[in-house]
């Protein structure tokens, strides 16, 4: 861990300002917020929903749209102290993607501009003006948070994700561009930061500060839906989820979070259920998850990139692939209330040559998505059931412009369990662990 | 499909059947094919309705139906003994997609839930993956796959951190995570076995997940997926194992396959009045479980998945447990399990295929007027002959191999033959012989002061139990030397102590108030019956003690069967006052086991019997005989006091038990206060 990051004040970013004694205050200061935080959510709680005074004091947290970001957290000199150099970064690195979080200031000084070093401009410039980084990172634009209050200072969140195969090239690039100088911590989480701690020490002179990957994922969730997004509500839900026509996406507002199951789907999947903000645990967790859907249709398609097999997908008809109850009953199945149009075994009907040689590639990655989206649908479900849970919130990047899956999942959910479950989704899909990330550099309980 | 139809056709439609009873999603798709061909009506019955008949009718009447798996463990199997509470239960049934029903009682189940991930999964896909069409050769496959070229495991994302975090490494992260590349080659081993895994490891999480829900802690997997296939009930197992961390039970059932239609049979039989009756599996005409190594032994595998058999006789009466029983939950008949000992098993195996000549003869010998009783008992001696060379290599073919299952496997392999009783005129020469002799008996008998004559009583059940043509040393004596007396073999008896005794006491106990009521399981006809078990059986009416003789249903080697032991009941009321007077005012009753085994199941008896046991408030079980009281219940607990004696005539078995031949195990035991 590297104290550097501690106590000292980002205006001055002299080698010699971290001190452990700053280190010990900054700890305390610590402490003592996290102690007051829960609280304050506890009592925030307990007025009456739809009450006029729930709106106002509703779920202060650190940060929030500048409107209010004064209100909650003045700047003061004590927060200066605690404020860590710039860069602010947080990092997710995941088995498939690696989820970079990159905080702009946006109320740099004249002065400020001028004590910035060189390779600290490069960085900011480099990540802000392009929205492709190299052959395979990208930043996702439309999720950028505009007009943000971090830590009293004020700017844009960046979303930026690139495959975890090319960490070795991000590595040479923190080399190449100098990081090391910055006296910067990485703070990261996911299985990544224990898999390339090494290599960014000896490659890249760079710190790893390894996070707790499920806290970080809670902490973004929670928080990313504090501040909203640029106005508009993080959480949603789909209205008839089943009927292309009728189908909506509506906003949701997660005013009672707990408790809560989160379903995070990356390459697999977590299952955790949240009772409050440090009070979660995790449930299961299946193998059979995004990285699954995209293997399988690499493997049966032929398609290199996730969005291809998305496309794909979206073009096929997985009634084709998979046997349903009405081709085995002829119609419902009435002994046990099993609707005709329900899939009773996915990739049952390639069982048959003649069916195999029917089926297209497009048909093959839709019934790979049904199939995959079911199952995490249905092991949901029980999860929540078992948990005495009822509403689920479903992220993850296999998610990402994934609207086949949200709203399979949305009605699988409401179907199955006869309307007491609740699908919710966030528009942040995967960033949250990497959000998480960068909580935990800034401190913010 | 229609080639069978033709078959059955040809051979079983008889002209007064006019429905037959069919379930499956094909009973829909068939129907109107079935009753072409077969010119009957289709009764199509509900799919998961008959698989619970099949399924309870299996966990009811086939002891050791159900096992569990254990990988690397020798034996693989770990077979359970009849439950008698078999309820509830979860039933996870894995054809082409997957059914979870709990079952609650006889005909109370629900479908909780289910998956479309399933078996028609595991073949769709993989033919698509591997370009391998039939099932069993994706699980070939499979079984010589790596899974972790293709899948992400935990170490994979970690690094060699794992370690250090506690993690396992070799945990699936992500299925067919590796496979997310366009310019990579799998093998077609490694894609079956990640898809195997996936599906195993997915069936077995959501089976925890609704057994937790619904509180149930076994779980019985059914269906085609199974089947026997040890690399499938290894992932499944191990996928339980985890997620229910050990809480929940993966059981595995032999004849999975056949429960959809045991179950439409019973449903068909079901104007017959289906609960007066029990079942036994027959042993000569039901093919074993395959072998676990299908790497071993792959064609064998390929053949019996095709053609398996599975034949139940349907007993006449209803058989359940002797009310006498301790814990009938725990309760196992057999003394030796033959599948974890090796050695015995070697020497059990060999010592019925010695055996097997004089079985043979034996068997041609006892029907002199037929001629084609040579060519028959040849045939059992090759049906027999194979069926140990079978467990030679299989010894979990049947479930758990015992002494008890071979001797029963012999009878059913006679019986199969048509030597239902091949010493029949045996039993009935010794009837005589002993009946001239019983009267000089009991005089010398009652001659004796009390003392004297309790322990001459013992020696006489004793030395009565030399008499049994099942112990090939004393078979030996017996050709050779039939005068072989009574005297001669109480000579031949170990004097005491002996190996095991208890008689003091059992003299002590004697001296004691008489027991209200005893019940004793007979072993061998002639001297064994009528000079040993007749004068004790006098003696306990003498004192005031009812007494209820149990004797075999069905003929077993030389063991006396019920309808003998009335016709020798009534030759000696004829004699003797005691037992006349105690037959007429039913103090003395005969009753039938309900079994044709040499051994005795103390969980699979005559109903008749348990009512009687507890009318007349039994309070002494008598067990005698090698087959009733040493190889099995030997070990079994009463809540009543009891007393198992026999002679050990066999050499090996002899030392085993730390004695010499003909050595006496008297065990009298009295439950604890």
């Amino acid at each position: 861990m590297g104290a550097g990051r501690l106590g000292a004040p980002m205006e001055r970013q002299g080698r010699d300002a971290a001190t452990s004694a700053a280190a010990g205050e900054s700890v305390s200061v610590d402490a003592e917020a996290r102690r007051r935080e829960p609280l304050r959510r506890r009592a925030s709680s307990a007025v009456p929903p739809g009450s006029g005074a729930a709106e106002g004091v509703r779920r202060e947290r650190p940060g929030s749209l500048s409107g209010t970001a004064s209100a909650a957290r003045p700047r003061g000199e004590g927060l200066r102290k605690r404020r860590p150099l710039f860069p602010w970064f947080g990092l997710d690195i995941g088995g498939t993607l690696v989820k970079l979080v990159y905080f702009e200031p946006k109320d740099i000084t004249a002065e400020e501009e001028k004590e910035e070093v060189e390779s600290l401009k490069s960085i900011r410039k480099y990540l802000t003006s392009n929205v492709a980084y190299g052959s395979t990172g990208i930043r996702d634009v439309h999720l950028e948070l505009k007009d943000l209050t971090l830590c009293g200072r004020k700017g844009n969140l960046h979303f930026i994700r690139f495959p975890t195969h090319d960490m070795p090239a991000f590595i040479q690039m923190g080399k190449d561009k100098n990081f090391s100088s910055l006296h910067t911590v990485f703070c990261a989480t996911g299985g990544g930061s224990y898999k390339f701690e090494q290599d960014f020490l000896t490659i890249g002179d760079l710190q790893l500060r390894k996070l707790d990957e499920l806290d970080c994922l809670i902490k973004g969730i929670l928080y990313i839906d504090s501040v909203g997004f640029n106005g508009r509500s993080q959480c949603y839900y789909f209205e008839n989820p089943a009927d292309s026509e009728k189908c909506q996406k509506l906003p949701f507002d997660l005013k009672n979070p707990y408790p809560l199951l989160l379903v995070n789907i990356g390459s697999g999947v977590s299952i955790l259920a949240v009772y409050s903000k440090d009070n979660y645990k995790r449930v299961t967790g299946t193998s059979l998850g995004g990285g699954t859907f995209f293997g399988l249709c690499c493997l049966l398609t032929g398609c290199s990139t996730f969005e291809e097999a998305l496309e794909m997908a979206s073009r096929g008809d997985s009634t084709k692939v998979d046997k349903l109850v009405r081709d085995i009953y002829g119609g419902d199945y009435e002994r046990f209330g099993l609707p005709g149009w329900a899939v009773a075994s996915s990739f049952g009907n390639m069982m048959s040559k003649e069916k195999r040689e029917a089926a297209s590639k497009e048909d093959l990655a839709r019934a790979t998505l049904i199939t995959i989206t079911n199952n995490i649908g249905s092991i949901a479900r029980m999860c929540a059931l078992n948990e005495n849970i009822n509403q689920v919130v479903f992220v993850g990047n296999f998610l990402r412009v994934n609207t086949i899956a949200m709203r399979l999942l949305a009605y699988a959910l409401d179907y199955w369990s006869k309307g007491q479950l609740k699908a919710l989704f966030s528009e942040h899909e995967g960033y949250f662990g990497a959000v998480g990330a960068l909580l935990e550099l800034l401190k913010i309980p | 499909m229609e080639a069978c139809l033709d078959f059955i056709r040809d051979h079983l439609v008889n002209t007064e059947t006019k429905v037959i009873q069919a379930t499956g999603g094909g009973a829909y798709k068939f129907k109107d094919l079935i009753e072409e061909k077969l010119r009957l009506k289709v009764d199509k019955e509900d799919v998961m309705t008959c698989l619970i008949k099949g399924c309870n009718f299996v966990l009811k009447n086939i002891p050791h139906e159900a096992f569990m798996y254990q990988k690397d463990s020798d034996p693989e199997f770990r077979f359970q003994t009849n439950h008698p509470n078999i309820f509830p239960y979860l039933l996870v049934n894995i054809g082409s997609g997957v059914s979870i029903v709990k079952v609650e009682t006889e005909d109370r189940f629900e479908w909780i839930g289910g998956s479309s991930i399933g078996g028609g999964t595991f073949w769709g896909l993989g033919a698509l993956l591997t370009k391998t069409k039939k099932f069993d050769e994706l699980l070939q496959l499979a079984s010589k796959g790596r899974h972790a070229n293709v899948d992400m495991l935990v170490q994979d994302i970690y690094g060699g951190a794992h370690q250090t975090l506690g993690l396992s490494g070799n945990l699936i992260a992500s299925s067919f995570g590796k496979s997310a590349t366009a310019d990579r080659e799998f093998s077609k081993e490694d894609m079956a076995k990640s898809l195997l895994h996936m599906i195993s490891n997915d069936i077995g999480q959501l089976a925890c997940l609704y057994a937790r829900l619904h509180g149930l802690d076994r779980v019985y997997f059914g269906g085609f997926f199974i089947r026997g296939h040890p690399v499938t009930m290894r992932t499944i197992t191990y996928s339980i194992n985890f997620f229910s961390k050990g809480e929940v039970q993966a059981l595995f059932l032999r004849h999975e396959g056949y429960l959809g239609a045991i179950g439409a049979f019973l449903k068909g039989a079901e104007q017959d009045s289906p609960n007066q009756y029990s079942w036994g599996e027959n042993y000569a005409a039901s093919s074993g479980l395959m072998s676990t190594s299908p790497e071993l032994c792959p064609t064998q595998r390929a053949r019996s998945g095709t053609f398996d058999l599975l034949e139940m006789d349907r007993l006449e009466r209803p058989l359940v447990n002797l009310p006498l029983l301790l814990d009938p939950s725990s309760y196992v008949p057999d003394t030796v399990d033959l599948t974890d000992d090796a050695l015995a098993r070697q020497y059990w195996l060999t010592c019925f295929e010695e055996a097997l000549d004089g079985v043979v003869k034996r068997a041609v010998a006892s029907q002199p007027e037929s001629v084609d009783a040579a060519e028959r008992a040849e045939k059992f001696r090759q049906k027999y002959w194979s069926k140990l060379q079978t467990l030679r290599h299989q010894p979990f073919a049947y479930g758990t191999l015992t002494v008890r299952s071979l001797l029963d496997t012999r009878e059913h392999c006679l019986n199969e033959f048509n030597f239902p009783d091949p010493y029949s005129k045996v039993k009935q020469k010794e009837n005589g012989l002993a009946l001239k002799c019983f009267q000089s008996v009991t005089r010398s008998l009652d001659s004796l002061g009390w003392e004297e004559r309790q322990l001459a009583l013992v020696k006489g059940l004793l030395a009565g139990n030399v008499f049994d043509w099942g112990a090939k040393a004393v078979s030996d004596v017996l050709e050779s030397d039939p005068q072989f007396g009574f005297e001669e073999a109480k000579r031949k008896l170990q004097e005491r102590p002996w190996l095991v005794d208890s008689y003091t006491k059992w003299l002590q106990r004697l001296k004691g108030p008489p027991h209200k009521c005893a019940l004793i399981f007979a072993d061998n006809s002639g001297i064994d019956i009528i000079l040993g078990v007749f004068p004790f059986v006098r003696e306990l009416l003498f004192r005031g003690t009812e007494v209820i003789l149990a004797c075999n249903s069905g003929p077993a080697l030389n063991d006396v069967t019920y309808s003998e032991s009335l016709i020798v009941a009534e030759h000696i009321a004829a004699m003797d006052p005691i037992i006349c007077s105690a037959l007429r005012e039913d103090r003395l009753l005969l009753v039938q086991t309900g079994s044709s085994s040499p051994c005795l199941d103390l969980s699979r008896l005559d109903k008749g019997l348990a009512v009687l046991v507890r009318e007349r408030g039994a309070d002494l079980v008598v067990i005698e005989g090698m087959g009733r009281a040493i190889h099995t219940n030997y070990h079994a607990s009463l809540c009543c006091e009891s007393l198992k004696l026999a002679v050990v005539k066999n050499a090996w078995l002899a030392e085993r038990l730390g004695g010499q031949l003909f050595s006496v195990i008297f065990k009298y035991e009295a439950p604890a206060e």
